[in-house]
């Protein structure tokens, strides 16, 4: 038995809030304050408060190191693959420059090319971050085994 | 007492405050206050843009400086000692002049910073300006700060994800991924 019950406990009833709170920072960022940046940082934060308290190994059995590194690199290419779509895609028969993202979609009464720049450059930013967090976060918390009890 | 005078005492406080955790982490040796204070510190400086009204930018202060970083340290913490070893009392003659130099040309730049909060400084004029005039036409979407990074700097914001991306494989080519040091002596033992 853990000495720990109320915060497995608590951190069990937080985290699902904070994941879904991450979720609404990176899509209600057109609207408040937030965007891909702050979403991601919430993301890996939930994944990091769940390795404090269940232990490392066990936040690696639900995010693994691998998905984490491939994460990494998803998010940029992501990113750099609206850009390379805009390139491709002509706008009003002309070609336009990397992520104008009124390329993306014909409808101009709307500016819904925008909008689906917009909502794709940040998931691809929401993606890069919360790997690189977890990444860095793997990459210094494995190096000590766990937590001594004397050190809570 | 009327509004704005209101909010600049709250601003006062608050730097007051910066200042007090500033000084204190300077002057602690224990390790885990300190990074708790840092802690600290950047969630008063969310708290003093708030009043700023730069609410993305308290919100990313909030997340990464009081967030994130804290974490990150504190794992770095457990790597290392507790407690920081008290600086030796020899004098730092060098170190003063620089400080006072340095201060000095500070104190001397603030007549030529714009007055606080007025309309025709360099961030309120020129392309500030005419984001805000462009987005509900051009966007369309009411908040102007993502509009300015994701569509007009998308191109600045692309580089801050390489940049990200770049920080997590110097870390990972650094410090390895899946064993950690502490782990690869035991298995060796």
């Amino acid at each position: 038995m853990s000495p720990h019950i109320i915060l497995r406990v608590v951190s069990k009833l937080l985290i699902p809030m904070i994941v879904i709170f991450g979720f609404y920072v990176q899509f209600h960022g057109d609207f408040g304050p937030g965007g891909g940046f702050q979403a991601g940082v919430i993301i890996a934060v939930a994944v990091i408060l769940y390795a404090l308290i269940f232990g490392i190994d066990e936040a690696k059995k639900a995010v693994p190191p691998k998905l984490v590194q491939w994460g990494s690199a998803a998010g940029v290419l992501l990113y750099a693959a609206v850009g390379l779509a805009t390139l491709v895609m002509p706008f009003a028969g002309e070609a336009v420059n990397f992520l104008d993202y009124d390329a993306l979609h014909p409808d101009q009464s709307h500016h819904a090319g925008q909008h689906y720049g917009i909502l794709l450059v940040e998931l691809g930013v929401l993606i890069t971050v919360t790997s690189v967090m977890l990444a860095i976060f793997y990459a210094f918390a494995g190096r000590v085994p766990d937590i001594p009890d004397e050190e809570w | 007492m009327s509004g704005a005078d209101l909010t600049q005492f709250l601003d006062y406080t608050l730097i007051a405050m910066l200042l007090a955790v500033g000084f204190a982490i300077v002057r602690l040796r224990n390790l885990f206050a300190v990074v708790m204070l840092t802690g600290v510190y950047s969630l008063l400086s969310a708290a003093w843009f708030v009043s700023l009204d730069a609410v993305d930018v308290a919100f990313t202060e909030a997340a990464v400086g009081a967030g994130i970083s804290t974490v990150l340290m504190l794992g770095a913490m457990l790597l290392t000692a507790r407690e920081a070893e008290a600086p030796g009392r020899g004098r730092h003659l060098a170190a003063m002049l620089v400080v006072t130099v340095a201060g000095m040309a500070l104190f001397f730049a603030i007549p030529d910073m714009p007055v606080y909060g007025a309309a025709d400084s360099p961030a309120n004029s020129y392309v500030g300006a005419s984001y805000l005039e462009r987005t509900p036409n051009e966007i369309e979407i009411p908040n102007v700060v993502t509009a300015v990074l994701a569509s007009y700097r998308g191109y600045d914001t692309f580089g801050e994800v390489v940049v990200i991306f770049t920080a997590a494989l110097g870390v990972i080519l650094l410090l390895g991924f899946n064993t950690g040091g502490a782990r690869r002596r035991e298995d060796e033992e």
